[in-house]
Protein backbone atom coordinates (compact mmCIF):
# COMPACT_ATOMS: atom_id res chain seq x y z
CA UNK A 1 0.00 0.00 0.00
CA UNK A 2 2.86 2.33 0.84
CA UNK A 3 4.24 2.00 -2.69
CA UNK A 4 1.01 2.91 -4.47
CA UNK A 5 0.92 6.01 -6.65
CA UNK A 6 -1.51 8.61 -5.38
CA UNK A 7 -4.44 9.13 -7.69
CA UNK A 8 -6.90 11.47 -5.99
CA UNK A 9 -10.52 10.74 -6.56
CA UNK A 10 -11.41 14.43 -6.28
CA UNK A 11 -10.58 16.41 -9.43
CA UNK A 12 -7.84 18.96 -8.96
CA UNK A 13 -5.81 21.49 -10.91
CA UNK A 14 -2.55 20.08 -9.54
CA UNK A 15 -0.61 16.93 -10.40
CA UNK A 16 -0.56 14.04 -7.90
CA UNK A 17 2.22 14.30 -5.32
CA UNK A 18 5.50 12.71 -6.42
CA UNK A 19 6.28 11.88 -2.79
CA UNK A 20 2.91 10.33 -2.05
CA UNK A 21 2.09 12.71 0.75
CA UNK A 22 0.68 16.20 1.34
CA UNK A 23 2.69 19.39 0.85
CA UNK A 24 2.80 20.42 4.55
CA UNK A 25 4.53 17.18 5.41
CA UNK A 26 7.00 17.47 2.54
CA UNK A 27 7.74 21.03 3.66
CA UNK A 28 8.47 19.86 7.20
CA UNK A 29 10.71 17.06 5.90
CA UNK A 30 12.69 19.58 3.83
CA UNK A 31 13.08 21.83 6.88
CA UNK A 32 14.21 18.87 8.99
CA UNK A 33 16.77 17.87 6.35
CA UNK A 34 18.27 21.34 6.41
CA UNK A 35 18.13 21.43 10.21
CA UNK A 36 19.91 18.09 10.38
CA UNK A 37 22.82 19.75 8.59
CA UNK A 38 22.85 22.52 11.23
CA UNK A 39 23.13 19.92 13.98
CA UNK A 40 25.51 17.88 11.83
CA UNK A 41 27.83 20.88 11.61
CA UNK A 42 27.67 21.43 15.40
CA UNK A 43 28.29 17.75 16.14
CA UNK A 44 31.19 17.73 13.69
CA UNK A 45 32.64 20.88 15.28
CA UNK A 46 32.46 19.18 18.68
CA UNK A 47 34.07 16.00 17.33
CA UNK A 48 36.74 17.98 15.48
CA UNK A 49 37.63 19.80 18.69
CA UNK A 50 37.77 16.54 20.57
CA UNK A 51 40.01 14.78 18.03
CA UNK A 52 42.45 17.66 17.75
CA UNK A 53 42.67 18.36 21.50
CA UNK A 54 44.74 15.78 23.41
CA UNK A 55 43.73 16.97 26.90
CA UNK A 56 39.97 16.93 26.26
CA UNK A 57 38.18 17.11 29.62
CA UNK A 58 35.85 14.42 31.01
CA UNK A 59 33.74 16.55 33.37
CA UNK A 60 30.60 14.44 33.67
CA UNK A 61 30.38 12.64 37.02
CA UNK A 62 27.95 9.78 37.51
CA UNK A 63 25.33 12.26 38.80
CA UNK A 64 25.49 14.09 35.44
CA UNK A 65 25.24 10.82 33.53
CA UNK A 66 22.20 9.77 35.58
CA UNK A 67 20.67 13.20 34.95
CA UNK A 68 21.32 12.93 31.18
CA UNK A 69 19.92 9.37 31.12
CA UNK A 70 16.68 10.55 32.76
CA UNK A 71 16.56 13.39 30.19
CA UNK A 72 16.90 10.77 27.43
CA UNK A 73 14.09 8.71 28.94
CA UNK A 74 11.92 11.86 29.06
CA UNK A 75 12.50 12.52 25.35
CA UNK A 76 11.90 8.89 24.33
CA UNK A 77 8.67 8.81 26.32
CA UNK A 78 7.61 12.10 24.78
CA UNK A 79 8.09 10.55 21.33
CA UNK A 80 5.80 7.70 22.33
CA UNK A 81 3.08 10.06 23.59
CA UNK A 82 3.51 12.14 20.43
CA UNK A 83 2.95 9.19 18.12
CA UNK A 84 -0.10 8.23 20.22
CA UNK A 85 -1.37 11.82 19.82
CA UNK A 86 -1.06 11.47 16.03
CA UNK A 87 -2.96 8.19 16.22
CA UNK A 88 -5.71 9.79 18.34
CA UNK A 89 -5.86 12.68 15.84
CA UNK A 90 -6.39 10.41 12.81
CA UNK A 91 -9.01 8.46 14.79
CA UNK A 92 -10.82 11.76 15.38
CA UNK A 93 -10.50 11.53 19.17
CA UNK A 94 -9.82 15.20 19.94
CA UNK A 95 -9.87 14.82 23.72
CA UNK A 96 -7.29 12.00 23.74
CA UNK A 97 -5.20 13.85 21.18
CA UNK A 98 -5.05 16.88 23.48
CA UNK A 99 -4.09 14.79 26.51
CA UNK A 100 -1.30 13.04 24.63
CA UNK A 101 -0.03 16.36 23.31
CA UNK A 102 -0.04 17.78 26.85
CA UNK A 103 1.82 14.67 28.07
CA UNK A 104 4.41 15.23 25.33
CA UNK A 105 4.78 18.84 26.41
CA UNK A 106 5.16 17.77 30.05
CA UNK A 107 7.98 15.36 29.12
CA UNK A 108 9.64 18.07 27.03
CA UNK A 109 9.39 20.54 29.91
CA UNK A 110 10.87 17.93 32.27
CA UNK A 111 13.78 17.53 29.85
CA UNK A 112 14.32 21.30 29.76
CA UNK A 113 14.25 21.66 33.56
CA UNK A 114 16.80 18.86 34.02
CA UNK A 115 18.97 20.30 31.27
CA UNK A 116 18.85 23.77 32.82
CA UNK A 117 19.82 22.27 36.18
CA UNK A 118 22.77 20.51 34.52
CA UNK A 119 23.92 23.75 32.92
CA UNK A 120 23.53 25.58 36.24
CA UNK A 121 25.72 23.02 38.04
CA UNK A 122 28.45 23.20 35.38
CA UNK A 123 28.44 27.01 35.35
CA UNK A 124 28.56 27.10 39.17
CA UNK A 125 31.70 24.92 38.97
CA UNK A 126 33.39 27.37 36.61
CA UNK A 127 32.63 25.83 33.21
CA UNK A 128 31.45 28.94 31.44
CA UNK A 129 31.66 31.06 28.32
CA UNK A 130 32.96 34.64 28.13
CA UNK A 131 29.46 35.62 26.95
CA UNK A 132 27.91 34.39 30.21
CA UNK A 133 27.81 36.82 33.16
CA UNK A 134 30.10 35.75 36.02
CA UNK A 135 28.38 33.80 38.78
CA UNK A 136 29.31 35.54 42.06
CA UNK A 137 31.06 33.44 44.68
CA UNK A 138 31.28 30.26 42.60
CA UNK A 139 33.89 30.58 39.94
CA UNK A 140 37.09 31.03 41.94
CA UNK A 141 36.90 27.64 43.66
CA UNK A 142 35.08 25.79 40.88
CA UNK A 143 36.13 22.35 39.67
CA UNK A 144 36.13 23.33 35.99
CA UNK A 145 37.81 26.75 36.09
CA UNK A 146 40.96 25.26 34.54
CA UNK A 147 38.92 23.51 31.84
CA UNK A 148 37.35 26.79 30.74
CA UNK A 149 40.80 28.40 30.71
CA UNK A 150 42.91 25.66 29.10
CA UNK A 151 40.42 23.99 26.75
CA UNK A 152 38.00 26.76 25.72
CA UNK A 153 36.86 24.55 22.80
CA UNK A 154 35.02 22.35 25.26
CA UNK A 155 32.62 24.91 26.80
CA UNK A 156 32.22 26.64 23.40
CA UNK A 157 31.14 23.48 21.58
CA UNK A 158 29.28 21.98 24.56
CA UNK A 159 27.14 25.05 25.25
CA UNK A 160 26.72 25.76 21.52
CA UNK A 161 25.50 22.26 20.71
CA UNK A 162 23.33 21.61 23.77
CA UNK A 163 22.05 25.21 23.76
CA UNK A 164 20.89 24.86 20.16
CA UNK A 165 19.17 21.61 21.04
CA UNK A 166 17.56 23.17 24.12
CA UNK A 167 16.23 25.99 21.93
CA UNK A 168 14.73 23.42 19.55
CA UNK A 169 13.05 21.55 22.42
CA UNK A 170 11.67 24.84 23.79
CA UNK A 171 10.26 25.78 20.39
CA UNK A 172 8.88 22.23 20.04
CA UNK A 173 7.00 22.52 23.35
CA UNK A 174 5.61 25.89 22.21
CA UNK A 175 4.64 24.44 18.81
CA UNK A 176 2.74 21.59 20.49
CA UNK A 177 1.13 24.08 22.88
CA UNK A 178 -0.24 26.04 19.95
CA UNK A 179 -1.49 22.89 18.20
CA UNK A 180 -3.24 21.57 21.33
CA UNK A 181 -4.49 24.74 23.04
CA UNK A 182 -4.37 27.42 20.31
CA UNK A 183 -5.09 30.90 21.73
CA UNK A 184 -5.43 29.61 25.27
CA UNK A 185 -1.72 28.82 25.18
CA UNK A 186 -0.65 32.47 24.83
CA UNK A 187 -1.37 33.54 28.47
CA UNK A 188 0.24 30.30 29.69
CA UNK A 189 3.34 31.09 27.67
CA UNK A 190 3.46 34.64 29.03
CA UNK A 191 3.21 33.30 32.59
CA UNK A 192 6.07 30.88 31.83
CA UNK A 193 8.12 33.79 30.50
CA UNK A 194 7.53 35.85 33.65
CA UNK A 195 8.31 32.87 35.90
CA UNK A 196 11.52 32.07 33.99
CA UNK A 197 12.64 35.71 33.83
CA UNK A 198 11.89 36.70 37.41
CA UNK A 199 12.69 33.29 38.89
CA UNK A 200 16.28 33.11 37.62
CA UNK A 201 19.17 35.17 39.01
CA UNK A 202 20.52 37.94 36.78
CA UNK A 203 23.83 36.10 36.23
CA UNK A 204 22.07 33.01 34.83
CA UNK A 205 22.06 32.65 31.01
CA UNK A 206 18.40 31.63 31.34
CA UNK A 207 17.52 35.06 32.77
CA UNK A 208 17.91 36.55 29.30
CA UNK A 209 17.24 33.31 27.43
CA UNK A 210 13.71 33.39 28.86
CA UNK A 211 12.90 36.21 26.46
CA UNK A 212 12.65 33.55 23.73
CA UNK A 213 9.27 32.75 25.31
CA UNK A 214 8.16 36.38 25.04
CA UNK A 215 9.21 36.59 21.38
CA UNK A 216 7.40 33.29 20.72
CA UNK A 217 4.23 34.61 22.42
CA UNK A 218 4.29 37.71 20.19
CA UNK A 219 4.85 35.65 17.01
CA UNK A 220 2.09 33.19 17.96
CA UNK A 221 -0.33 36.04 18.69
CA UNK A 222 0.32 37.54 15.24
CA UNK A 223 0.02 34.17 13.46
CA UNK A 224 -3.21 33.19 15.23
CA UNK A 225 -4.67 36.66 14.69
CA UNK A 226 -3.83 36.64 10.96
CA UNK A 227 -4.84 33.05 10.33
CA UNK A 228 -7.01 31.52 13.06
CA UNK A 229 -7.72 27.85 12.38
CA UNK A 230 -8.58 24.54 13.98
CA UNK A 231 -5.61 22.23 13.65
CA UNK A 232 -6.45 18.84 12.12
CA UNK A 233 -4.67 15.48 12.11
CA UNK A 234 -2.24 16.55 9.38
CA UNK A 235 -1.07 19.48 11.56
CA UNK A 236 -0.57 17.13 14.50
CA UNK A 237 1.42 14.73 12.29
CA UNK A 238 3.64 17.52 10.96
CA UNK A 239 4.24 18.82 14.52
CA UNK A 240 5.07 15.22 15.47
CA UNK A 241 7.74 15.04 12.77
CA UNK A 242 9.46 18.07 14.29
CA UNK A 243 9.23 16.63 17.79
CA UNK A 244 10.67 13.23 16.76
CA UNK A 245 13.52 15.02 15.01
CA UNK A 246 14.44 16.81 18.26
CA UNK A 247 14.45 13.40 19.95
CA UNK A 248 16.55 11.96 17.12
CA UNK A 249 19.26 14.62 17.46
CA UNK A 250 19.55 13.93 21.19
CA UNK A 251 20.25 10.26 20.40
CA UNK A 252 23.61 11.44 19.00
CA UNK A 253 24.34 14.23 21.51
CA UNK A 254 23.84 11.95 24.52
CA UNK A 255 26.54 9.36 23.67
CA UNK A 256 28.91 11.72 21.89
CA UNK A 257 28.93 14.55 24.43
CA UNK A 258 27.95 12.94 27.74
CA UNK A 259 28.88 9.26 27.64
CA UNK A 260 32.19 9.77 25.83
CA UNK A 261 33.16 12.45 28.37
CA UNK A 262 32.05 10.58 31.49
CA UNK A 263 34.45 10.77 34.43
CA UNK A 264 35.19 7.18 35.40
CA UNK A 265 36.93 6.83 38.76
CA UNK B 1 -7.55 23.75 0.74
CA UNK B 2 -6.83 22.09 -2.58
CA UNK B 3 -8.82 18.89 -3.18
CA UNK B 4 -5.68 16.90 -4.00
CA UNK B 5 -4.17 17.78 -0.63
CA UNK B 6 -7.36 16.76 1.18
CA UNK B 7 -7.45 13.44 -0.66
CA UNK B 8 -3.82 12.73 0.17
CA UNK B 9 -4.33 13.72 3.83
CA UNK B 10 -7.22 11.28 4.01
CA UNK B 11 -5.11 8.48 2.54
CA UNK B 12 -2.21 9.18 4.92
CA UNK B 13 -4.63 9.19 7.90
CA UNK B 14 -5.98 5.85 6.69
CA UNK B 15 -2.41 4.46 6.59
CA UNK B 16 -1.88 5.54 10.22
CA UNK B 17 -5.05 3.72 11.31
CA UNK B 18 -3.60 0.44 10.04
CA UNK B 19 -0.60 0.54 12.40
CA UNK B 20 -1.05 -1.31 15.67
CA UNK B 21 -0.40 0.76 18.78
CA UNK B 22 1.58 -2.13 20.32
CA UNK B 23 4.24 -1.56 17.66
CA UNK B 24 4.97 1.91 19.08
CA UNK B 25 5.36 0.51 22.61
CA UNK B 26 7.81 -2.12 21.32
CA UNK B 27 9.89 0.56 19.59
CA UNK B 28 9.83 2.73 22.72
CA UNK B 29 10.93 -0.26 24.85
CA UNK B 30 13.74 -1.07 22.41
CA UNK B 31 14.97 2.53 22.51
CA UNK B 32 15.03 2.53 26.32
CA UNK B 33 16.88 -0.80 26.42
CA UNK B 34 19.50 0.42 23.92
CA UNK B 35 19.95 3.58 26.02
CA UNK B 36 20.50 1.43 29.13
CA UNK B 37 23.09 -0.65 27.22
CA UNK B 38 24.90 2.53 26.17
CA UNK B 39 25.10 3.74 29.77
CA UNK B 40 26.28 0.29 30.94
CA UNK B 41 29.03 0.22 28.29
CA UNK B 42 30.25 3.65 29.38
CA UNK B 43 31.43 2.22 32.69
CA UNK B 44 33.20 -0.83 31.22
CA UNK B 45 36.58 0.95 30.83
CA UNK B 46 36.77 0.29 27.11
CA UNK B 47 39.28 1.81 24.76
CA UNK B 48 37.74 5.17 23.62
CA UNK B 49 37.87 4.36 19.90
CA UNK B 50 36.11 1.01 20.41
CA UNK B 51 33.54 2.54 22.71
CA UNK B 52 32.84 5.36 20.25
CA UNK B 53 32.32 2.82 17.45
CA UNK B 54 29.86 0.80 19.52
CA UNK B 55 28.00 3.87 20.81
CA UNK B 56 27.65 5.35 17.33
CA UNK B 57 26.43 2.01 15.94
CA UNK B 58 23.79 1.84 18.70
CA UNK B 59 22.83 5.48 18.04
CA UNK B 60 22.33 4.68 14.35
CA UNK B 61 20.01 1.80 15.31
CA UNK B 62 18.05 4.18 17.58
CA UNK B 63 17.92 6.79 14.81
CA UNK B 64 16.64 4.18 12.32
CA UNK B 65 13.89 3.13 14.76
CA UNK B 66 12.80 6.74 15.35
CA UNK B 67 12.87 7.70 11.66
CA UNK B 68 11.28 4.46 10.46
CA UNK B 69 8.48 4.01 12.98
CA UNK B 70 7.89 7.27 14.87
CA UNK B 71 8.49 9.53 11.85
CA UNK B 72 6.67 7.03 9.67
CA UNK B 73 9.30 6.99 6.91
CA UNK B 74 9.21 3.17 6.71
CA UNK B 75 5.66 3.45 5.39
CA UNK B 76 6.24 6.27 2.88
CA UNK B 77 6.73 5.76 -0.87
CA UNK B 78 10.21 4.81 -2.15
CA UNK B 79 10.85 8.23 -3.69
CA UNK B 80 10.36 9.92 -0.31
CA UNK B 81 12.56 7.42 1.53
CA UNK B 82 15.47 7.47 -0.90
CA UNK B 83 15.53 11.17 -1.66
CA UNK B 84 15.42 12.30 1.98
CA UNK B 85 17.89 9.76 3.35
CA UNK B 86 20.37 9.86 0.45
CA UNK B 87 20.57 13.66 0.46
CA UNK B 88 21.20 14.03 4.18
CA UNK B 89 23.61 11.07 4.40
CA UNK B 90 25.46 12.38 1.34
CA UNK B 91 25.91 15.81 2.94
CA UNK B 92 27.09 14.30 6.24
CA UNK B 93 29.59 12.07 4.39
CA UNK B 94 30.95 15.14 2.61
CA UNK B 95 31.40 16.88 5.98
CA UNK B 96 33.23 13.81 7.30
CA UNK B 97 35.47 13.67 4.26
CA UNK B 98 36.48 17.34 4.51
CA UNK B 99 36.66 17.93 8.28
CA UNK B 100 38.13 14.90 9.98
CA UNK B 101 41.37 14.40 8.04
CA UNK B 102 42.28 17.95 9.05
CA UNK B 103 41.55 17.28 12.72
CA UNK B 104 43.82 14.24 12.67
CA UNK B 105 46.49 16.23 10.83
CA UNK B 106 46.57 18.84 13.61
CA UNK B 107 47.02 16.05 16.14
CA UNK B 108 49.94 14.51 14.25
CA UNK B 109 51.62 17.90 13.85
CA UNK B 110 51.64 18.20 17.61
CA UNK B 111 49.84 21.51 17.90
CA UNK B 112 48.94 22.11 21.52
Amino acid sequence: MAESVVVPEVPSVYEPSLFGTYSKKIGMWLFLLSDSLTFGALLYAYSYGRISTPNWPTPFHSASIVNATIMTAFLLTSSLTMVLAVRAAVDGNVRLQRWFLLATMACGTGFLILHAREWGNLIAEGLSLPAFPAAPGHKAAGEFVDVAKNVPQFPATFFGLTGMHMLHVTLGVIYLGVISLRRKFIPILLLCWLAAWLGTPSYSPFHYGAHVLLVAAIVISIVLWLKPKIYDSSDVEVAGLYWHFVDLVWMFIFPLVYLMSARIL
Amino acid sequence: MDATQLAIEGRVAEQHRHHKKAQFFWVWGALLVITAIEVYLTYQNMEPKRMLTILMALSLVKAALIIGFFMHLKFEVSMMKWLTMCSVIGCLLLMTYFFFPDAFRILSLGVR
